[in-house]
């Protein structure tokens, strides 16, 4: 039996167009929240302590590449920001190109690496601002967000963005495999699949 | 034949994750050591960061479902079903590996900005057994995403990946 390959044209269809909205909503949160953590910022001077009668102050900066799971989160938020740009841009100027079986495979390969990436990345950053929430007082450690609240509460939304970004991710990854097991899903009604013998 | 290969392959597969997986979990439950400095005794159980606990949680729920997985017959409907359960549960490997591996971090090197010591002089063999869960739990993920990868091959019609 010859091997067919499966060629589709990438049209937009009505789910094409959901899918594209899909990745632009992911697009936008996964942006937004490397961005915020990454201009995260705050400088503070503390009095600690007195000599006689003045009292002596030093300034505390919190900023977000002291943590390195902080920063795994910037650069994990990018490469998905940026995977989701390229995809967008395939949609959208890749109106001639045909869907080969391989290409459709590696797109819905590529969705599923991001989203174990971004939810690894959204996990570890979301349990290092719990020990910096709450402290640890097993192993002594002082919580920070008493001290530094605003560097706490930008942290915290660009957490609640990646969250949202990890699971619209999720939607777009299973939409790609649902896809790749019925190839007709994305196509319009005037799109045939052709098979080439 | 090619075909019992490669579900042999496949079951060899998730029988090594499913090892991985209860490895970790059980290295990262009997991680105990009781210290004393100075005046104060302190002992550290796994129970102590959350991420720890969460990361056995995650390792356990991954064990069960890979035990479940290794008894489904070939003719199931329910492989289609397994796909997008094996990419939700490479999502709680991955997750939680990173989360334990971020606290761990801190543990061993400290955070010189936020005045957090390390712990791990004080408590050596604890720290040990962390690294040892943690490396399981790496193990376990390479794995899982190569099952994953497995899962889709055996769903998707084989014929759309030969390139002619």
């Amino acid at each position: 039996m010859a091997v067919s390959k499966l060629a589709l044209p990438a049209t937009s269809g009505k789910s094409c167009k959901i899918l594209l909205g899909l990745r632009l909503l992911a697009l936008s949160a996964t942006l937004s929240a490397a961005i915020v953590m990454g201009l995260n910022k705050e400088t503070k001077t503390f009095v600690v302590g007195k000599v006689g009668n003045t009292p002596i102050q030093a300034t505390f900066t919190a900023k977000f590449d002291h943590t390195p799971a902080f920063v795994f989160f910037v650069v994990a938020n990018a490469m998905v920001s940026f995977h989701n740009l390229l995809m967008i841009a395939l949609q959208i100027f890749g109106g001639k190109m045909e869907f080969t079986g391989f290409r459709l495979l590696s797109v819905a390969i590529l969705d599923m690496l991001n989203v174990t990436l971004i939810s690894a990345a959204a996990n570890a950053a979301a349990f290092m601002a719990e020990v910096g929430k709450n402290g640890n007082k097993h192993a002594r450690w002082d919580k920070i967000c008493d001290r530094f609240a605003t560097y706490c509460d930008h942290g915290a939304g660009a957490l609640i963005a990646a969250f949202a970004g990890v699971i619209l991710m999720l939607i777009i990854s299973a939409a790609s495999i649902s896809r790749l097991v019925q190839p007709n899903k994305c196509c319009s009604t005037t799109a045939s699949p052709s098979v080439v013998p | 034949m090619v075909k019992l290969t490669k579900r042999i392959g496949g079951l060899v597969l998730r029988l090594a994750a499913f090892g991985a997986a209860l490895a970790a979990l059980i290295v990262m439950v009997t991680s105990r050591e009781r210290a004393s400095f100075f005046a104060v005794s302190l002992e550290a159980k796994y129970t102590d960061m959350a991420a720890f606990k969460y990361f056995v949680i995650a390792n356990a729920v991954v064990s069960v479902y890979s035990f479940l997985v290794l008894f489904l017959p070939k003719e199931s409907l329910l492989w289609k079903f397994v796909v997008v359960l094996d990419l939700v549960m490479t999502m709680l490997l991955t997750s939680s590996l990173s989360a334990a591996l971020a606290v761990a971090q801190v543990g061993k090197k400290g955070n010189a900005n936020a005045g957090w010591l390390p712990i791990c002089g004080q408590v050596p063999k604890f720290c040990d057994q962390i690294t040892g869960a943690l490396i399981a739990g790496f193990v376990a993920l390479v794995l899982y995403v190569l099952l994953l990868l497995y899962s889709l091959h055996s769903v998707v019609d084989p014929f759309l990946l030969q390139k002619s």
